[in-house]
């Protein structure tokens, strides 16, 4: 298993309680989401022990960036919104301080859970949470092995890829596994507007709107780029533009 | 209520006074135009008596009821109305008194719209005082009712301001203590302490109260000295202040939340070790206070003031209403937050308490 957490202490406490667990082996105890990460793909733990607010990226942000999230057990100190995605999808959370013996209920808890799919349980977690967080102000993406964090006014706009959604940057495009419409959900829609069923645009790269054929535009970016206006998308841009 | 104007002496002497000198004046007058001293007297003495009675009738009456602006046409027709009641029993009695006095009735009945318009015009005048008197007494009423509600506003807002003592920190802070308590004991027990006289700090000091910069610094110190526990050595801190300026003053509790903001922002934008920086300095007649942390200027995009900023600006603008006390600059990858307290204007708030 694997221990997270930004703070020193919070972590020794983790390795003290699970004393009463030898056969819980802590493969690596991180200070930060990267470091996770990378943890994670290395040893590909049954369980790692979460903290939320980290620096750069927070506990959310960084399961969103692994393919297949373990069994997670939260361990935060205050978070509102998080609170009752936990009741629903994780495995347990704890709220520091905790104790032991409410540290080994949550063990046991995960133990009965085992043989279920944590994976599952993991995802719809990371929707729900995503979902009632405020509107989100950054992308996480992995790129290769770095880790990219794009805030959300750098983006020019999205665009429908299969599973994945290519998010475009002046720097080119970065593939996030999300659907458009979680997109649409999660960024302030007064400054992300749905032009197309496959594209999304951030209105502040717009520069003009020409027609295209018949029946449909196409919006040109500052970077240049053209990027498909549909004929329930035109109008959509137009009331939000005040044209 | 709005008070009588009889109730202040100075009133009481004016109105005596003046109708003295009414008095005097048409004894004066109707000996003129031929009556003789002891008519005069009579007529005169039973006509502003009446008068004054009128008058304490109108007091009355507009304390009760004053009417609103659109509607003073009514004050008119009472003044009418009281008038031709005064004109009236003044008749009623003066020509019983001097039934036989064929020369003074001839005098009354001629002296009649004289007296009529006379009246009327002393009354108006009266009337005219008095709805001066009780409306200006509403209006510092209503003031300091107004002045008391905002007051109540203000101090309600810089407790709230002040109470946003963030949950993270308390809770993380007995996560960290719980901690040590197994493998540090002494250490969770000065921790324990630190967090006890920072909190105590919260709760004793009022939001008026202005503190010397030294005291100030103390309680920051207890802040920082837990955060160092939590963050370990990841945070570190340099406070520069010359001990000249030790004893100038700033409004308690200001400093922890732009310290507080600058450790989070720090923190959770970079996964380096970082160093918070706080320097103060005098300048002209304000205490300067400079506060930096590190960010990452390519995935933060500052806007402006953090929420703990926003709350030490508007605090500020309620204390100062000034509103440029508080600036920022984002230069590489630090970022500065500045804030200026100006130093004269604190003896008023000393005094004031």
């Amino acid at each position: 298993m694997i221990i997270i957490d930004d703070e020193p202490l919070a972590r020794s406490i983790v390795v003290e309680y699970l004393q009463n667990f030898p056969d819980l082996t802590v493969a690596q105890v991180c200070s930060n989401g990267f470091e996770g990460v990378k943890a994670i793909q290395q040893y590909k733990p049954d369980l790692i022990i979460l903290d939320i607010q980290m620096p750069k990226i927070n506990g959310f942000e960084m399961l969103e960036l692994i393919e297949n999230p373990p069994a997670v057990i939260f361990a935060t100190a205050f978070d509102e919104y998080a609170i009752k995605a936990f009741e629903a999808h994780a495995i347990d959370y704890l709220l520091k301080p905790f104790n032991q013996e409410r540290f080994e209920k949550a063990i046991k808890k995960w133990r009965d859970t085992k043989n279920q799919s944590g994976e599952k349980q993991t995802r719809q977690l990371l929707e729900d949470v995503s979902l009632t967080a405020p509107q989100s102000e950054r992308i996480v993406i992995k790129d290769g092995s770095k880790i990219k964090i794009i805030p959300v006014q750098d983006v020019h706009y999205l665009e429908a890829a299969d599973d994945f959604v290519k998010v475009f940057t002046k720097e080119g495009y970065f593939l996030k596994n999300k659907t458009m419409s979680h997109f649409e959900q999660v960024l302030d829609p007064n400054q992300f507007v749905r032009s197309h069923r496959s594209y999304i645009i951030n209105l502040q790269q717009i520069t003009r709107i020409d027609p295209y054929e018949k029946d449909s535009h196409v919006a040109v970016l500052r970077s240049g780029a053209k990027v498909p206006v549909s004929r329930t998308g035109y109008p959509k841009l137009r009331s939000i533009l005040g044209l | 209520m709005a008070s009588s104007p009889l109730s202040v002496t100075r009133f009481k002497v004016i109105f005596s006074v003046c109708w003295l000198i009414i008095l005097a004046d048409q004894i004066f007058l109707l000996h003129y135009f031929g009556l003789s001293w002891k008519n005069a007297i009579v007529d005169s003495a039973v006509n502003v008596i009446l008068l004054i009675a009128a008058c304490l009738l109108v007091i009355m009456m507009l304390r009760y009821y004053l009417p609103q602006r659109e509607k003073y046409f009514h004050l008119v027709s009472w003044c009418v109305l009281i008038t031709i009641i005064v004109i009236l029993v003044t008749k009623v009695i003066l020509i019983n008194a001097f039934r036989h006095d064929e020369q003074y009735l001839t005098f009354f009945h001629r002296s009649i719209w004289v007296r009529i318009s006379l009246d009327l015009l002393l009354l108006g005048c009266f009337v005219l005082v008095t709805v001066v008197w009780y409306t200006w007494q509403e209006q510092s009423e209503r003031e300091v009712i107004r002045q008391d509600a905002e007051k109540l506003a203000r101090e309600a807002e810089l407790f709230k301001l002040r109470q946003q003592l963030q949950p993270h920190f308390l809770f993380n802070s007995l996560n960290s203590i719980t901690a040590l308590i197994g493998s540090r004991p002494q250490e969770a027990r000065k921790m324990v302490q630190q967090l006890s006289d920072f909190l105590r700090g919260t709760i004793r000091k009022e939001e008026y109260q202005w503190v010397t910069l030294k005291e100030e610094l103390q309680y920051l110190q207890l802040y920082l000295d837990i955060e160092k526990v939590r963050f370990g050595h990841r945070l570190s801190t340099k406070i520069e202040c010359d001990e000249s300026i030790y004893e100038m003053k700033l409004p308690a509790l200001l400093l922890q939340p732009i310290m507080e903001n600058a450790i989070k922002f720090g923190l959770y934008d970079t996964i380096d070790e970082i160093e918070i920086g706080l320097k103060a300095s005098k300048e002209d007649h304000h205490l300067v206070i400079t506060v930096t942390n590190p960010f990452d200027p390519e995935t933060s995009t500052p806007k402006g003031t953090g929420f703990g900023l926003q709350s030490v600006q508007r605090r500020l603008f309620l204390l100062f209403a000034r509103n440029d006390l508080v600036s920022t600059e984002a230069k590489e990858n630090i970022f500065t937050t500045t804030i200026k307290i100006p130093q004269h204007e604190q003896q008023s708030d000393n005094n004031r308490r």
